[in-house]
């Protein structure tokens, strides 16, 4: 039976339908698999630092992996002043690891191919940023849309570009994600419909090409929530040292 | 011309943009391969920075499946 490869990213409501002022605020699937991500994070990093010891456990030493590999990654992308956002940017990269890595079950579903939820997360990212901009730098902070060592007559037109460029960043950095889960996701139904439908005699093909996409999937599951990690560090920085 | 048909026309133009992600990756894994290969020592340390290339130039194709998608189904 070929299902609809859209139809593992419907939203369907579990249990009563709820809403305030209008407002639906049912418990859903998608809610579903965001509390079982925060669950696992939770007890991950619970078991993980419950004994600290010299010479780590097991699930230390992979809490010390996260923990080192975020670290450093702020470090070089940032700087050391950047060390109060470390909790923010390691919650960031957990978090949609984790509901990358689940969305690769089978029957389960990706809470990150809703574009609306990464696109609340690069929203709040924007809107972080620009307010420790001007935190930090006050007014200055508007010299970003001014980049330096320009001849003044191509000013006016630079201005407009870096303004259009600051403000389309929330929509690129949610719909690399967003796309990116939906695209990977779609074309795994799509090849286990080919294995299916050609059956037991030509399914061999199919069927080992959707081994190696899951390879590829779990790939850029990781390399999507790194991406989005350092871009936040790369805008974060733009905030924090004004460069040009 | 019919709505549906000028749809799939344009659906498969937007797919003409996955050629320039193609070439943003291979260039990306080349220059990657021959700086390797020309000094080993130092290919290690800019391995990060090959995903991260590749993430971006991979995520400019998907934005054309986007366009394709809504041009399919959200007109």
């Amino acid at each position: 039976m070929a299902t609809n490869p859209m139809h593992q990213f419907e939203v369907h409501k579990i249990g009563p339908s709820l809403s305030i002022n209008g407002i639906d605020i049912s418990f859903t699937n998608s809610s579903l698999f965001m509390m079982i991500s925060s669950i696992l994070i939770i007890t991950f990093f619970i078991l993980g630092t419950k004994k600290i010891s010299i010479v780590p456990g097991k699930i230390q030493i992979l809490n010390e992996i996260v923990f080192n590999f975020i670290s450093k990654m702020i470090n070089e992308t940032v700087g050391n002043d950047a060390k109060p956002y470390f909790p923010f940017i390691l919650t960031l990269f957990v978090f949609i690891l984790t509901m990358n890595m689940i969305g690769l079950l089978p029957y389960s579903f990706t809470v990150t191919s809703q574009v609306i939820i990464t696109f609340f997360f690069a929203i709040v990212i924007f809107i972080g940023v620009t307010i420790v901009g001007f935190v930090k730098n006050g007014l200055g902070f508007l010299k970003i849309f001014v980049p330096s060592g320009i001849p003044v007559f191509l000013l006016p037109l630079l201005v407009v570009i870096e303004i259009i460029s600051f403000l389309s960043r929330p929509i690129s950095l949610s719909v690399r994600l967003f796309a990116n889960m939906l695209a990977g996701h779609t074309m795994l139904k799509v090849f286990g419909g080919f294995v299916v439908s050609l059956g037991i005699i030509g399914g061999w093909l199919p069927l080992s090409f959707s081994v190696a996409l899951t390879a590829l999937e779990i790939l850029v599951a990781f390399l999507q929530a790194y991406v989005f990690a350092v871009l936040s560090c790369i805008y974060l920085n733009d905030a924090l040292h004004m460069h040009h | 011309m019919e709505v549906a048909a000028a749809k799939l026309i344009g659906a498969g133009l937007a797919a003409i943009a996955l050629g320039g992600a193609g070439v943003g990756i291979g260039t990306i894994f080349g220059n990657y391969l021959s700086a390797a290969i020309r000094n080993p020592s130092a290919a290690q340390k800019q391995f990060p920075t090959l995903l991260l290339g590749f993430a971006l130039a991979e995520a400019t194709g998907l934005f054309a499946l986007v366009i394709a998608l809504l041009i399919l189904f959200a007109f």
